[in-house]
């Protein structure tokens, strides 16, 4: 049975206002979901790690996936298109490499993915923040 | 360009995916923090324990 302050909890962190905001700009900018949310340490430390991972990958000379030619490839866009607006950057200015040639490649290429990945808990995570699933 | 070690890589990403975890999958700072750090020794133990397993199984 709810109490008072459980059925109090979870309107109070609904806000006015469109509540897919906080998921598409997660999304788009690692962190900008819970920045929105005026979570300021949590979305400093997400876009650090996020954008950091998604650095570590290209200067490991990682592969950025353009096109699905089987179903790892597919997948692996999948994962890349979860970086937002780091991966259409990374598409627009040709970041990244066509081949993977060294074995430091095959990790970049993986800490791309995961990092696209990991920015979608993130932005689905200031989410719940925002409809009042998770507390403030 | 970069070339880390294996070791090194495994800790970079360990570093990285426990702080989103920790963040993402926790409610309080203090929790976070703990869960955070439990993900990072499991990544990188686990690491090491199946890299100690692949060396006695290749000899």
């Amino acid at each position: 049975m709810a109490t008072a302050s459980t059925r109090n909890s979870a309107p109070s962190n609904a806000q006015r206002g469109f509540v897919y905001l906080p998921l598409i700009a997660g999304w788009l900018v690692p962190g900008l979901g819970h920045f929105l949310l005026q979570k300021w340490i949590r979305g400093a430390l997400l876009t650090i790690s996020i954008v950091g991972m998604f650095a570590l990958g290209l200067a490991m000379k990682g592969k950025i996936y353009g096109g699905a030619q089987d179903i790892l490839d597919m997948l692996g866009m999948a994962g890349d298109l979860g970086n937002g607006l780091l991966f259409l950057a990374a598409r627009a200015f040709g970041w990244g490499a066509e081949h993977i040639q060294v074995t430091t490649a095959d990790y970049g290429t993986k800490f791309i993915v995961v990092a696209g990945l990991l920015n979608v808990i993130a932005a689905v995570d200031a989410h719940n923040l925002r409809t009042g699933r998770k507390p403030l | 360009m970069i070339h880390p070690s294996h070791f090194a890589a495994v800790v970079l990403f360990a570093l990285f995916a426990s702080i989103v975890f920790g963040i993402t999958q926790r409610e309080t700072p203090q929790r976070m923090i703990r869960y955070g750090a439990y993900c990072f020794a499991l990544f990188v133990g686990s690491a090491i324990v199946l890299s100690w397993v692949m060396f006695l199984i290749a000899r």
